[in-house]
């Protein structure tokens, strides 16, 4: 067993995939002589050496399309961004190259490259270093998506995603870094597209993704109705057969999630389950979601953006004794 | 069946390097073939368009001369000389330029997407400059693994102002990899003139910026592209990092099937034309020694090879729906 934060079980992740497998290698800004701005690689230069954990320029495009290149001739790359934004700058190489290697190669060109992105609000970094942007990666068949949701998860994640012999993007909330577990690694293995309960109970489904799981983890454990708290861990698949069987139990489906509204990853697991559990639902699906703004620089205004425990609990209490989803805080008058 | 086996590419690769007149053969063998897609194209049987090469063929054949079965190429949806060269068989380019399930990708990719992994040659790049990068992965592939494989990319002018061309060079040249950039410069991006678009005529002139060397060369003979490739593929298999070569060429028709090119000037078409890269090897083969009637048998043969492989091809049945579902996935039976 072992005490680690969240960004220590990743760079153990990591070192023990490369001590298994020598065709894995990492590249990134800083992740070298640094250990990772965010030390998440630290101690690999050390062990493994300057060929296979490399210190990039400012080059996401040149970076990606390299760990693309090299996933397809016989490496298993793990390439970091720093924060997801700075993908934007890649997403040709990534979504339109990477992910259609297979698929064009008729299966000759598989792509076993992972991408590990910090990303999420929290930490006062303001708008362009504090999205989580999972929608870039979600509409574009052959790419995987995972989230960590804590350093269990980010561990089981990573390994997960590296034996992967698909294009998988692993976004790790960076506000969860810092965040201590105690954990077996032998026993911390992940199944990618499967999702894991938290907790069960009766009355609701909590369905969320990275540290949004942990906010709807505390909502549900002082409230007076009990919940299905879902990690769904991995995004792209993800597993509706899970979904659904909580969804059949309480009837009731809320999604969680610190992005905004609008075309967020709640709404697709909303339709789905809408189709498929209709008859079953005592309410309507319900996400409980940060508003369509920019995330706003400042600790107290980003409070307001990202769901808190109590905002979630508030929002929840009020579903389950009207049956109809409340209104967001924004849309009630101050 | 369509994956293009092993022995075939070796076999058609090998050729290239038995002397000039099979050199030649295979120039006009991709000449033939273009000459052959874009009537087959004005019959209706392509879907989509096709972008042909017919004046390129020396860089083709030269750069397949002077490169491996197991490097890999990066070139771009202007790929068919380059797959033939390589060691595509014209029958696996014409029945995937035709969307059959016999052509290279199962007919699920089109002409711009030729592959073969046999023959060296990854899924090509729709995206101007998608592949540069891609082309460093391999070099640092090979360069961690330690073998002499190279990657060498592919590209037009247009590429050449592309963001990913400059993080490439200056990742490659910084990391010293194995890698050949080889500019196709044919005076057009698309419908535009070089001229209006680039403030430099010697696209060469760029590698200084990117440390590592660079040469113009005379793309319309076949011999001056293959010395050309072959002192940079030997510099990079040496460990003394990548080139960029910028090969003077001339594209003989529009950027695509519904382009009539009425951009090129016509004197300067005719000049080009003069030095069709067909003419120029013809010329040095009667030099030396080689008889006419040799030539145009060879003629005679690669048409009669095209006219059953096109008659065949047109009659095979398009892929079945079920078909667009293959490989989306690599592993877990996709």
């Amino acid at each position: 067993m072992a005490k680690l934060r969240m960004n220590q079980a990743i760079s153990r992740a990591l070192a023990d995939e490369m001590r298994a497998d020598d065709t894995v290698i990492v590249l990134g800004e800083d992740v070298g002589r640094a250990g990772g701005v965010f030390k998440t690689s630290e101690g690999l230069l050390d062990e493994f050496g300057p060929l296979r954990v490399r210190d990039t320029p400012i080059s996401e495009m040149g970076f990606i399309g390299a760990a693309l290149g090299a996933a397809a001739t016989g490496l298993r790359p793990v390439a970091e961004i720093m924060f997801v934004e700075f993908l934007g700058v890649a997403l040709d190489q990534l979504v339109t190259e990477a992910a259609k290697f297979n698929y064009l190669s008729a299966g000759e060109f598989p792509v076993p490259m992972v991408v590990r992105a910090s990303c999420g609000a929290g930490i006062g970094y303001g708008c362009q270093h504090s999205q989580t942007l999972e929608g870039w990666f979600v509409n574009t068949p052959g790419l995987k998506v995972a989230v960590a949701s804590g350093p269990k998860s980010a561990y089981g994640i990573l390994r997960a995603a590296i034996r992967d012999d698909n294009p998988v993007v692993v976004l790790e909330p960076r506000v969860l870094y810092g965040l201590r577990e105690e954990f077996d690694t032998t026993e911390a293995a992940v199944e990618l597209g499967r999702a894991y309960f938290r907790s069960r109970g009766d009355d609701v489904t909590l369905v969320s993704l990275g540290q949004g799981v942990r906010i709807a983890a505390a909502a549900a454990e002082s409230a007076s109705w009990s919940a299905d708290v879902i990690d769904l861990s991995t995004l792209v698949p993800w597993d509706v057969a899970t979904v659904m069987e909580s969804v059949q139990h309480t009837g009731r489906l809320v999604l969680v999630e610190e992005n905004c509204r609008s075309g967020g990853w709640g709404a697709d697991i909303a339709a789905e389950i809408g189709e498929r559990a209709f008859g079953q639902l005592r309410a309507p699906i319900c996400r409980i979601t940060a508003p369509d703004v920019p995330v706003p620089a400042g600790r107290d205004l980003e409070k307001w953006f990202v769901p808190t425990p109590e905002y979630v609990a508030a929002q929840v209490s009020e579903l389950i004794a009207t049956d109809r989803v409340p209104a967001s805080w924004w849309e009630v008058p101050a | 069946m369509t994956h293009i086996p092993s022995d075939v590419a070796l076999q058609r690769r090998q050729e290239l390097r038995t002397g000039a007149f099979a050199r030649y053969k295979r120039m006009l063998e991709i000449r033939l073939v273009e000459d052959r897609i874009v009537e087959l194209g004005r019959e209706g049987n392509v879907d989509g368009t096709a972008h042909t090469c017919q004046g390129h063929e020396a860089v083709s054949v030269g750069i397949g001369a002077a490169t491996n079965v197991d490097d890999y190429v990066a070139c771009t949806y202007r790929g068919h000389g380059h797959a033939l060269a390589l060691g595509v068989t014209p029958e696996a380019v014409i029945a995937e330029v035709l969307g059959r399930p016999s052509g290279c990708a199962g007919g699920l990719g089109g002409s711009m997407h030729l592959t073969s992994r046999a023959a060296g040659l990854l899924p090509t790049f729709a995206i101007v400059g998608g592949g540069i990068p891609v082309a460093c992965g391999v070099g640092l592939s090979a360069q961690v693994r330690g073998t002499d494989q190279i990657g060498v990319s592919i590209f037009g002018d247009g590429a050449a102002n592309i963001g990913a061309f400059h993080e490439s060079l200056n990742l490659a040249a910084v990391w010293k990899l194995p890698t050949v950039f080889i500019i196709e410069n044919n005076l057009y991006g698309e419908y535009s003139a070089i001229g209006n678009t680039t403030p430099i005529a010697d696209l060469a002139d760029r590698a200084g910026s990117y440390g590592m060397p660079g040469a113009v060369v005379d793309g319309q003979d076949v011999d001056a592209v293959l010395d050309s490739v072959t002192t940079a593929v030997e510099r990079a298999r040496s460990g003394s990092g990548p080139s960029l070569l910028e090969m003077k060429t001339y594209r003989y028709i529009g950027h695509s099937h519904s382009d009539p090119a009425k951009y090129q000037p016509a004197e300067e078409l005719a000049a080009w034309k003069e030095r069709d890269p067909l003419l120029v090897a013809e010329a040095k083969l009667v030099e030396q020694g080689v008889p006419t009637s040799d030539i145009d048998q060879a003629r005679t043969e690669i048409l009669a090879e095209l006219d059953e492989i096109s008659k065949r091809i047109v009659e095979e049945a398009k892929p079945d729906r079920s078909a667009m579902f293959n490989h989306v996935f690599a592993g877990e039976g996709n």
